[in-house]
């Protein structure tokens, strides 16, 4: 049985009280790597945000109608990883031939994104949630928004910070990630009011 | 009990094969760039080339071979070439190799770009010379433990036109785990009268795609492609004292260097020829040098040994080829007199040597030497 929620409160919960990154802290490395650049964040937030919705929306079909009904529910995690490794390499070939422009500024971050774990998170969560299909599809595309917003957010942060007088010992990962736990305060801080599960 | 483990493996098998599938047929749509024409050298030449491969690969398809030590890898920064459409910015792939002047110039390295539209480019007359030889090893036969002269016999075409000091690209083909074949550029150390032949002198580096070829497999009598030459490492017609340093397989060009200024009677150059090498059984050629010592006066042959073995039994210079340098800079060379300084040998090597060439006033611009990577 799916949960009883609306989604328009799962898509609000995934991306505000119930983030992926802030609070449940999955996808840190590029979040911390990439959010030295706003413009970099923003593309790899949208790029993020396409993949997670993409293979949250396949990994629910491949589940429900292959993996349930074969019994095969015990290779989920090998399937779902396939379908995410193949969707960025789709995408990382549409990009390039789009926007070289993004493509060249992402770089070696855009087929990182297979081993992203927000992604993987996302899947799992639909997975272990029991998501009917439009759920999934409202979670995983609210989860990577949520994760977009977080990035920008910190590369803005970031951008100021920069300029601010912070303690030798602690320029760079150190302050980002004191950054980032004020952040995740401030996003926990409404975690009650939504529910997801 | 096999039923389940047929049908997971042919699920996971399906699901994989229909993703290959939409991958493939998204490259054949995202990545046809049709056809493309390249220009070069202001409509000297129009080429129609297949759009989405890179630049230097399409250029080598049809005849023009940009020189390239690494085979398209991006790590030797040698195939730049000026670019004078808008190709984008230059990668970080790049960057590494450009100087400032180079990068306001938008050189590129040609290995890196892909052919997306058409393009625009200046390239150096000489490349239209340079030509993909089809030749045979006629003779391989040991210098010392580690270093191999090959001498190959081109025959298609079958003459070849260098300037001594210059490289070719030898070709080896596919074996064992590599797939592809594999270019590495090697010094010629044949002279260039000789215009039939090509010799090499080829180090075992381990681990080294070419070198192991070469020392494990190739055999008398093998056909071989070469292409070039290339390079800009050649003998300057000035009047000044050439300092030379080489070591290992970097004795190569300094051979053909030497034996083309010996046979074209120009000995009346002062010529200092410092060899550096681990033992005496890294040493090699020493008694064609001493032939080329005795009818040359003012040329100068210094051997260095950097560990020399008790069983040696070693007379001469022990030290760093560094050391040695800068010692007979101190004493010997007459430094008044203009200086060259020609270089062949590791990168370490190189570099070590042009910071001691510097110190005793060797200009800069005047230390020649051709980077392999």
């Amino acid at each position: 049985m799916s949960p009883q929620i609306s989604p328009l409160s799962l898509f609000f919960a995934s991306i505000l009280t119930s983030n992926i990154l802030l609070a449940n802290f999955l996808g840190m490395c590029s979040f911390i790597s990439i959010s030295k650049d706003f413009n970099s964040s923003n593309g790899l937030g949208l790029a993020v945000t396409v993949v997670l919705t993409i293979t949250g929306v396949v990994n629910w079909a491949v589940l429900h109608y292959i993996l349930y009904p074969l019994g095969l529910y015990y290779l989920r995690f090998i399937v779902f990883i396939i379908v995410i490794a193949a969707v960025v390499q789709i995408l990382e070939m549409v990009i390039d031939r789009l926007s070289p422009a993004l493509y060249m500024t992402l770089g070696i971050f855009l087929p990182l994104i297979t081993v992203n774990c927000a992604i993987m998170g996302a899947v799992l969560f639909i997975e272990i949630r029991n998501y009917s299909f439009f759920q999934s599809a409202v979670f995983s595309l609210g989860s990577g928004l949520g994760w977009w917003l977080a990035i920008a957010s910190l590369a803005a942060i970031r951008k100021k910070v920069d300029k601010a007088p912070v303690p030798a010992g602690l320029k760079g990962p150190g302050i980002t990630l004191i950054t980032i736990g004020f952040m995740a305060m401030a996003f926990i801080g409404f975690s009650g009011m939504l529910k997801v599960q | 009990m096999f039923v389940p483990v047929l049908l997971a493996s042919s699920a996971v098998g399906v699901i994989t094969a229909i993703l290959a599938l939409l991958i493939s047929v998204t490259d054949k749509i995202v990545n046809n760039y049709g056809e493309v024409t390249i220009d070069i050298n202001q409509g000297k030449r129009q080429l129609k080339v297949k759009g989405g491969s890179p630049l230097l690969f399409s250029l080598a398809e049809v005849g023009i071979y940009v020189p390239s030590a690494c085979g398209g890898r991006g790590s030797c920064g040698a195939c730049k070439v000026k670019v004078t459409s808008d190709v984008g910015p230059h990668l970080p792939t790049e960057l590494p190799y450009m100087s400032k002047e180079e990068t306001a110039a938008n050189v590129r390295l040609s290995c890196q770009i892909k052919l997306k539209k058409d393009i625009k480019i200046q390239i150096p007359e000489a490349l239209f010379n340079i030509k993909r030889y089809k030749g045979k090893v006629e003779r391989i036969r040991n210098v010392t433990h580690d270093i191999k002269e090959v001498y190959i016999r081109l025959e298609e075409p079958n003459e070849i036109d260098f300037l001594a000091g210059q490289y070719v690209q030898l070709m080896v083909p596919p074996y064992d785990k590599i797939k592809e074949p594999t270019e590495r550029a090697y010094s010629m150390s044949s002279r260039p009268s000789d215009r039939n032949h090509v010799e090499l002198l080829i180090r075992l580096v381990p681990g080294g795609i070419v070198t192991t070829y070469v020392h494990t497999r190739m055999k008398e009598g093998e056909p071989v492609t070469i292409t070039g030459p290339f390079g800009e490492f050649h003998v300057r017609e000035t009047g000044a004292t050439m300092i030379c340093v080489a070591g290992g397989s970097g004795m190569a060009p300094f051979k053909s260097i030497f034996y083309d200024m010996l046979e074209k009677g120009k000995t009346d150059r002062e010529i200092w020829y410092f060899f550096g090498a681990r033992t005496k059984r890294d040493l090699f050629y020493l008694e064609e040098l001493k032939q080329i010592e005795a009818q040359w006066p003012s040329f100068h042959f210094i051997a260095a040994l950097s560990e020399p073995q008790p069983e040696d039994d070693w007379k001469g210079e022990t030290g760093l080829i560094t050391q040695v340098l800068e010692k007979y800079l101190t004493t010997q060379i007459d430094r008044t007199k203009p200086m060259e300084g020609y270089l062949c040998g590791s990168p370490g090597m190189l570099d070590a040597c042009i910071a001691v060439m510097k110190k005793f006033q060797v200009p800069p611009d005047k230390i020649y030497f051709d980077k392999f990577a």
